[in-house]
């Protein structure tokens, strides 16, 4: 590429309001991010209307500030990249419509992204190395998928979780032991003083494929283990069930995964999303890809939260291989990965 | 002075653009397609049309609440990203006044009814004074209809009906309210934007303008984990 490429992103399907201004795909000029993390949790998790009304109130500046921070002006951009789906409708209708009348008023291209692929190409920012084809374990929240990466913007999906995604799983465990809202992090503390054998749970086989997930099970035996308990009044160790669940979980990502690798072999093999920043997650994907020979990437904690970076990122490539949207381009909420 | 206005408060998403006391295009629709979908793209056909610089707009007005909160949430980003890349500011119209605005000069106390569920309507009771300004009787508020009933009868004036709630609410009406009434027909009766771009070129004039990084729609209602939270706590 002989000029530099400068997009603008927009992000806003979940609880954060971003922006980022990333230069060809992979040298991010800013990444502003305004979490609503606080807001939501007296409710105990993501109240969608809420959010939606929370990201009108902050998009405007939360862009200024990315433009800002990057020394750029709308002028200089060469297009406009946003968060079309997957993930809640009000949220995510805000930084469409915004995005649109953003590139609408300057004469700007227009580019959809899908917000699974922002987080895998993540991993482009800070591995300037990496490159298709790859193999990328994404979970987060509302998501648990593993991919293969065949080239910029074209993904085959393995596996997916059949019930509830792998945070959500940490998101509910985390409520059960008393720990509240966000889970990831907060389990991922506990079980540092925890025994992860402590506790006998059960990894769910899912029927048809050998990749897909499921965690509503194991969520289910750690809910039944606490009845349990304490209907003998028994007292439970909080730490010793986020210690015990947290190993079940990163044991079965971490064993699909390999088998992944075993049938297909691979250049690399990348996470993503949010789960992606779990210390132990990390540390058990790096030895099992270690012991195969395989190069192991994963984003920076801030690059794995939802972030507009990652947007920007997805959104050069889509850029390059021509794909514009038009000004009717809508929300879609239950966007599949690879669709358009 | 040129003002582009947009509405997409209720089920009509509507567009226009006025310069001084002249209409210059105007794009209303009634239809099942999302404003996502609609609102835009009614834009560009506006601009393409007139061949119009965006810059040359001097505010943006907008339908600033109640209504359906997804509606208001992308009519309100659109604004909002207009107005930053534009470096325009927006006037913020209230839905009910500016949906009183399609019967200017009207000699009858006007009250538009929008369809806000669970038997509630937004609306607000309204009249147009000697000089021909929208005079606020009733200020725009969500209430049951029976609430918005009983005004009209003890206001005990004639009156005229027009939203998207009149379908909704016209048995009601017809049976409870005890003063001379109309409904205003079509072409008039629902949202459209040269109605509220009208109320804004006079709020611009008046200097009530806002920036388009603190605008926020007023939905006049609490979201409903809002409206819960705050039971639960009355009641402890």
């Amino acid at each position: 590429m002989d000029r530099e490429i400068k997009i603008l992103a927009i992000e806003s399907s979940c609880d954060e309001t971003a922006a980022a201004v990333v230069v060809n795909g992979r040298d991010v000029r800013s990444n502003i991010i305004s979490t609503q993390i606080p807001l939501h949790t007296l409710y105990g998790g993501v109240v969608p209307e809420i959010a939606s009304r929370k990201h009108v109130e902050r998009i405007n500046q939360v862009i200024e500030e990315a433009l800002k921070e990057a020394g750029e002006t709308l002028e200089q951009m060469d297009a406009i990249a946003v968060t079309y789906g997957p993930g809640l409708v009000g949220p995510l209708l805000v930084g469409v419509a915004e995005a649109k009348a953003i590139a609408f008023a300057k004469d700007l291209p227009l580019i959809g992204v899908h917000h699974i692929e922002g987080h895998i190409s993540a991993n482009y920012i800070e591995n300037k190395e990496l490159k298709p084809p790859f193999l990328c374990l994404v979970v987060s929240g509302g998501h648990t998928h593993l991919v293969r990466v065949t080239d910029y913007g074209k993904y085959e999906i393995l596996g997916r979780t059949v019930d509830d995604a792998a945070g959500e799983a940490f998101d509910k465990v985390a409520r059960a032991i008393g720990l509240g809202y966000p889970g990831g992090p907060k389990v991922e503390k506990a079980a540092l003083e925890g025994d992860a054998y402590a506790i006998d749970l059960p990894k769910a086989k899912v029927g048809d494929s050998a990749y897909d997930f499921s965690f509503s099970g194991l969520k289910s035996a750690v809910l039944n283990y606490i009845n349990g308990a304490q209907m003998k009044g028994e007292e439970i160790n909080a730490n010793d069930i986020a210690a015990s669940f947290q190993r079940v979980v990163v044991e079965v990502l971490t064993e699909h995964a390999m088998l992944a690798v075993d049938e297909f072999g691979c250049n690399a093999f990348a996470i993503a999303g949010g789960v992606a920043s779990n210390g132990a997650l990390r540390e058990a994907m790096k030895k099992a890809c270690e012991k195969k020979g395989v190069p192991f990437y994963h984003p920076s904690p801030i690059l794995c939260t939802d972030n507009a970076a990652m947007i920007g990122a997805a959104g050069y490539y889509e850029f390059v291989a021509g794909r514009r949207d038009g000004w009717d381009l809508n929300a879609v909420p239950n966007l599949r990965l690879g669709d358009r | 002075m040129k003002i582009l206005a947009i509405d997409s408060s209720g089920l009509v998403a509507s567009v226009a653009i006025t310069e001084d006391d002249v209409l210059l295009g105007e794009y209303t629709i009634d239809y099942k397609k999302t404003h996502s979908q609609t609102l835009l793209p009614m834009l560009d056909e506006l601009k393409r049309m007139l061949e119009m610089d965006m810059d040359s707009i001097d505010a943006i007005a907008v339908a600033a609440g109640p209504g359906s909160f997804t509606g208001l949430r992308i009519g309100s980003a659109t604004a909002k990203g207009l107005g930053l890349a534009l470096h325009k500011p927006l006037i913020a119209v209230p839905t009910v006044d500016g949906l009183a605005m399609n019967l200017w000069g009207c000699r009858t106390d006007i009250c538009p009814l929008m369809d806000a569920r669970r038997n509630q309507t937004y609306t607000g009771i309204y009249r147009f004074d000697e000089d021909c300004r929208l005079f606020v009787v009733e200020p725009q508020c969500a209430v049951d209809i029976m609430d918005i009933i009983a005004k009209i009868n003890a206001n005990n004036q004639e009156v005229t009906f027009l939203g998207d709630g009149v379908p909704v609410f016209r048995e009601t009406i017809e049976r409870e309210v005890k003063v001379p009434f109309v409904f205003a027909p079509a072409g008039i009766n629902r949202q459209r934007a040269s109605a509220l771009a009208l109320l804004g070129a006079q709020y611009y004039a008046e200097g009530r303008t806002v920036s388009a990084e603190d605008f926020r729609p007023d939905y006049l209602r609490l979201s409903q984990a809002e409206r819960e939270r705050l039971e639960k706590e009355k009641t402890c």
